[in-house]
């Protein structure tokens, strides 16, 4: 992947994610009215086919752009170069996406 | 020396770039709280009760902030890389943008 | 002006044999009086052995120019009464280059990321041809005057903080040479532009920090250039074409 379609990855990432983060806020401010309660969480999203697909596609999204924006910034404030540098970032792109289906998966299915 | 660089542009970048860091480092810790719902949902209570501490509270609103400054920063980016409009167009579209957010926002507090 | 008959002029000495080292002076202040003409007072009065460079004290050769109190500038036409802080000012050589000698930055790594950013003439034409005239209303032609006079002088360069974090990065001044041959009508090889630009350290490296329109003594906008040159490349991504 060369850095211009890193870039690409990185902008087109975000243009997905504008809209679910405005729905993640609204949810957010809905869902603490009264306080929290996984029961409350759960009762929202457990079997549904929507929750579903939005928080899927969120985590993928998520994943791709907080990797190659943290390739950036160990590059640029950790010093971090070439093949050390990329390696890293793949692996903390692959493991929030791990962490994240199993999140969306527990709260889902 | 020390470097002068305190302009607004620079600090928008600085914000942008300090927002995403600690979403990103957050991330993991959200993730695997909400993972507890699937074995252990008595567990996942445990933690949320938590977030009725003002401590708590407190940080909950420092990571909304940082989601929502991320969230403008980047469409600032993306409408300053990406749409041949001139600087006082990007700056009213901004406005405008930033304008009906507060008012959908106050609407929907106000509704639920 | 306010009374005073001296400024203290901290200057930074040192270099690849000797590691950098603040040394004060004391300089007669005048009414007008330039970064340059302080420095140039130093090195005739007080320290005949302080390097630095200048050529045209005009600011058309971009040769002059130097860290003033944080912030690179053209010394040359900088009056010391706009960057006086109570009664000092502090002068380093530039920022994110290699320094030769005191106040004189190595300005090779500068112009060598010219040519890599594919700042050179690709010709539509051959000397046998006749001249291509050129329509000066187009917005192509708008578009590549904004960022001709540049002086090469490297503040922009120095401004910048992306450069600072990624040595690699080709920087503002180059990019807005790139974006100027882009849209000239007698530049042949658009392509090879954009190729260059796209690569490792290009332009979608940058930040938008913007330090580099902020600072540019020629009150250019390298920014708005690197901004138009992501936007050509994402519309060649998408097949479009100029």
């Amino acid at each position: 992947m060369s850095e211009f379609h890193l870039y690409m990855a990185q902008r087109l990432s975000a243009l997905v994610m504008a809209p679910f983060v405005i729905v993640h806020i609204g949810v957010m401010i809905y869902a603490i009215q009264g306080g929290l309660s996984a029961a409350e969480i759960l009762g929202r999203t457990q079997g549904s086919v929507f929750w579903f697909a939005f928080y899927g596609m969120f985590v993928v999204a998520v994943s791709i752009h907080a990797a190659i924006g943290l390739r950036t910034i160990l590059g640029e404030w950790a010093g971090l170069r070439g093949g050390m540098r990329d390696w890293l970032s793949a692996v903390i792109g692959l493991g929030l996406f791990a962490l994240g289906s199993q999140a969306v998966w527990a709260v889902t299915a | 020396m020390k470097v002068a660089r305190a302009h607004p542009l620079w600090l928008a970048y600085l914000l942008h770039r300090l927002s995403g860091l600690g979403l990103a480092l957050f991330l993991p810790l959200h993730f695997w709280v909400l993972s507890y719902a699937l074995n252990d949902a008595a567990k996942l209570d445990a933690f949320l009760t938590l977030t009725e501490m003002p401590l708590v509270k407190m940080a909950e609103f420092g990571l909304v902030f940082l989601l929502a400054v991320h969230l403008f920063g980047g469409l600032r980016l993306l409408a300053l890389e990406w749409l041949p409009w001139s600087a006082p167009q990007k700056t009213w579209a901004a406005a405008a943008v930033a304008g009906s957010f507060l008012v959908s926002t106050t609407f929907l507090l106000q509704a639920i | 002006m306010p009374e005073r008959d001296h400024l203290t002029v901290t200057v930074q000495r040192g270099g690849p044999d000797a590691p950098m080292r603040p040394q004060t002076f004391e300089v007669p202040a005048y009414d007008n009086q330039t970064v340059l003409d302080v420095v140039s007072w130093i090195q005739q009065n007080a320290d005949p052995t302080l390097t630095y460079r200048f050529a045209c004290r005009v600011g058309m050769c971009g040769s002059c120019a130097m860290m003033v109190n944080g912030v690179p500038r053209w010394t040359c036409r900088t009056h010391v009464s706009k960057v006086l802080d109570g009664n000092a000012i502090e002068v380093g050589p530039l920022r994110n280059l290699p320094v030769i000698k005191d106040l004189a930055a190595d300005m090779d790594p500068f112009f060598d990321k010219w040519v890599s950013a594919e700042g050179m003439h690709h010709p539509t034409r051959t000397r046998d041809d006749a001249i291509e005239a050129i329509d000066p209303v187009t917005m192509e032609r708008q578009e590549a005057n904004a960022g001709i006079e540049c002086i090469n002088c490297s503040v922009c360069y120095s401004a910048c903080d992306t450069v600072a974090g990624n040595p690699d990065y080709l920087g503002p001044a180059a990019l807005q040479r790139a974006w100027t041959l882009y849209n000239d009508a007698k530049d042949a090889n658009k392509d090879a532009i954009l190729d260059a630009v796209s690569g490792t350290g290009g332009c979608h490296s940058c930040h938008s920090m913007g330090s580099c329109t902020t600072y540019c003594p020629n009150e250019l906008d390298p920014l708005s250039a690197i901004l138009g040159l992501k936007r050509a490349t994402t519309k060649r991504f998408f097949g479009g074409r100029k």
